[in-house]
C-alpha cells in the first residue's frame, strides 16, 4: 500500500509548463495511443487479408494467382516476395508495440488495485470489453498456430504438401477440427474488434460528442461482424462443400 | 425491515482489515443509507464497540465526501451519491456488503474512509487557469458559444467523489481527469495552458498509481453526476495533441 503523510499534497511541486519527466511519453494514455495506432494497422491488414481469402470462391487458379501476385507486388522495385516482407516487418513491429503496451497496462491496472473487493459487480461492461486481455492472448496463440499452418507449413494436418496455397487451404478445412479452431478464433477476433474498434476511436479522441460516440459503438459492432463473418465464409464453405 | 450488514473493518491504514457481520433491525425505508449507518453506530457505541468510520459532509449529494461500495456497486443500486441513497432501494432480509473504495491511489485510513488527496494533487498539477483574473468580468466580455458552455458546465458537475476510480476494473481515474480537462478545454480561459495542463495532470494521475482506461464505461455507469464517457475522448484528444506538439 502506498503510504504518504496527509500533508504531502501541500509540498507537491507544481509547474504549469510541462518539463522534464512530464513529457508523457510513457503515460497510460501514450501507451493506449500506441495500442490504438497498431490496432488500426491490424484492422487494415486484416481487411486486405480477408479480401484475399474470398478469392478462394474463384477456384484454385484465381486463388493461387493472387497468392503469386502478392509476391510480385511492386517488383522490380522490390525483389520477389519483398512486399510481403515489408508487410511482415510492419506487422511484427505493430504486434510488439500492441502486446507490449497491453501487458504494461495490464500490470499497471493490477497494481492500481492492490486489494480486491469482496463483492464487485459489472454494471456496464460487455463480454467483449471484459475479455480484451485474455482474448488478445488467445488471438496471439491463434496467430502462432495459423502461421505454423499456412505460412511455414510446419503443421500440415491433411498431409497436403506441394506448393498450391489453395489446396492447403481446402484440404485443411475439410478436417472439422481445423475448421473449428479457425471459427473459434474468428469469434475471438470479432469480440476483440467489437470493443477494440470503438475503443481505438475513443483513445484517439475522435468521439467527443454524443453522436460520434454512438457512431463509434455501431462502427465497432459492424466491423466485427464484417471481419469475423467474412473470414468464416471460406472455412464454412469448404466444410459444406461449396468450395472443393 | 431487518437487514444483515457485512462491513469492512480496519482499525488504521497499517492494520489488517476484515469483513464483519452486523444484523440490524427495524430499519425504516425512509432512512437514508448513512442514517441507517448512524443508527448502527449508536448501537455499537452503546455496546461499547468502536463505531464504523465513514465519510460524509453535506448529505445532500453536492460535496462528494461520501462514497461506499455497496453490494459491489459504487454508491449502491441507484445512480446517486451514497448520502442520497435510501433504504427503500433494499428489501427486508437483504444482506448488504459495504466496502471502502479500493484503489492503491486511495489508501484506507480507517474502516470505510479512504484518503482521496490524490485527486487534490491531480488538480494542483494543472486543473486551473493560472492568471490573476481580478474582479469578475462583465458576463458578455468573453463570448462562449452555448454548446461549449453547456458541455463545460456538465463536466464541471463532477464532485470528485471517486466512484469512477472505485468502479473501474483498472483503477483508473480517467473519468475524473476527463471531466476536469473537458471543463477547461471547452472554455476560452482554458486554452492557453491546454497542452501543459493535460501533460501535467496525466503525469500526476499515473504517479498516484491509478491505472489506464480501457473504455469499458463502468465509471460513467456509477457516476452520481452522470458524467458521460465522451469527456475521456476529450482527455485523449488533448493528450494526443500535446504529445504531438512536443515531438
Ligand atoms: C497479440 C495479441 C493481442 C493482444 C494481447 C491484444 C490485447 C489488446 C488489449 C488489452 C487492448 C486494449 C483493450 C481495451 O481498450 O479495452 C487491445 C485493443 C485493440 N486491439 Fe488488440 N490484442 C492483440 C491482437 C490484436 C489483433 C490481431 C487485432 C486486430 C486484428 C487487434 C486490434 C485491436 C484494436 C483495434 C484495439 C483498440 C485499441 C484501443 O483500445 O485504443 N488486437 N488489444
Ligand atoms: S455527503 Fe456530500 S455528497 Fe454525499
Amino acid at each position: 500500500m502506498v503510504k504518504r503523510p496527509l500533508g504531502w499534497r501541500y509540498g507537491v511541486q507544481v509547474t504549469t509548463t510541462a518539463s522534464g519527466r512530464r513529457t508523457g511519453r510513457a503515460s497510460t494514455i501514450a501507451l493506449k495511443l500506441l495500442m490504438a495506432v497498431t490496432g488500426v494497422v491490424f484492422v487494415l491488414y486484416v481487411l486486405v487479408h480477408m479480401y484475399g481469402n474470398l478469392m478462394a470462391f474463384g477456384g484454385q487458379e484465381t486463388f493461387d494467382t493472387y497468392a503469386h501476385h502478392l509476391r510480385e507486388l511492386l517488383t522490380p522495385m522490390l525483389p520477389y516476395g519483398g512486399f510481403l516482407w515489408v508487410m511482415r516487418v510492419v506487422l511484427v513491429a505493430s504486434l510488439v508495440g500492441h502486446a507490449g503496451a497491453a501487458f504494461a497496462l495490464w500490470s499497471r491496472a493490477n497494481k492500481a488495485r492492490d486489494q480486491r473487493y469482496v463483492v464487485k459487480k459489472a454494471v456496464r461492461a460487455t463480454l467483449s470489453s471484459r475479455t480484451m486481455r485474455w482474448g488478445g492472448v488467445a488471438l496471439l496463440a491463434f496467430v502462432v498456430f495459423h502461421l505454423l499452418h499456412l505460412t511455414t507449413h510446419t503443421i500440415d494436418p491433411a498431409g497436403t504438401g506441394g506448393d498450391s496455397p489453395y489446396l492447403r487451404l481446402v484440404e485443411g478445412f475439410e478436417l472439422w477440427w481445423v475448421t473449428l479452431i479457425y471459427l473459434v478464433a474468428m469469434v475471438a477476433l470479432g469480440m476483440h474488434l467489437r470493443h477494440g474498434a470503438f475503443s481505438a476511436l475513443q483513445t484517439l479522441g475522435l468521439t467527443s460528442t454524443k453522436k460520434r460516440y454512438r457512431i463509434a459503438q455501431g462502427f465497432g459492432l459492424t466491423l466485427a461482424i464484417v471481419i469475423a463473418g467474412g473470414f468464416s465464409l471460406v472455412p464454412l464453405s469448404v466444410l459444406v462443400g461449396i468450395i472443393q | 425491515m431487518n437487514l444483515t450488514l457485512k462491513i469492512w473493518r480496519q482499525a488504521s491504514g497499517d492494520a489488517q482489515g476484515e469483513m464483519k457481520t452486523y444484523p440490524i433491525e427495524d430499519v425504516s425505508p425512509d432512512m437514508s443509507f448513512l442514517e441507517m449507518l448512524d443508527v448502527l453506530n449508536e448501537r455499537l457505541t452503546a455496546q461499547g464497540e468502536e463505531p464504523v468510520a465513514f465519510d460524509s459532509d453535506c448529505r445532500e449529494g453536492i460535496c462528494g465526501m461520501c462514497g461506499l461500495m455497496i453490494n459491489g456497486v459504487a454508491h449502491g443500486p441507484e445512480v446517486t451519491t451514497t448520502c442520497q441513497l435510501h433504504m427503500r432501494s433494499f428489501s427486508d432480509g437483504d444482506e448488504i456488503t459495504i466496502e471502502p473504495w479500493r484503489a492503491s491511489g486511495f489508501p484506507v485510513l480507517r474502516d470505510l474512509c479512504v484518503d482521496r488527496s490524490a485527486f487534490d494533487r491531480i488538480i494542483a498539477a494543472g486543473g486551473y487557469v493560472s492568471v490573476n483574473t481580478g474582479a469578475a468580468p462583465d458576463a458578455h466580455a468573453t463570448p462562449v458559444p452555448k454548446e461549449n458552455a453547456d458541455r463545460a458546465f456538465d463536466a464541471a458537475t463532477c464532485i470528485s467523489c471517486g466512484a469512477c476510480v472505485a468502479a473501474c476494473p483498472n483503477g483508473s481515474a480517467s473519468l475524473f481527469l476527463g471531466a476536469k480537462i473537458t471543463h477547461l478545454a471547452e472554455l476560452p480561459q482554458g486554452q492557453a495552458e491546454r497542452h501543459s495542463r493535460v501533460l501535467s495532470m496525466v503525469h500526476q494521475h499515473d504517479l498516484e498509481g491509478f491505472g489506464g482506461c480501457t473504455n469499458i464505461g463502468e465509471c460513467t455507469a456509477v457516476c452520481p453526476k452522470e458524467i458521460p464517457q465522451d469527456v475521456i475522448a476529450t482527455l485523449n484528444h488533448d493528450m494526443r495533441h500535446a504529445l504531438w506538439h512536443r515531438v
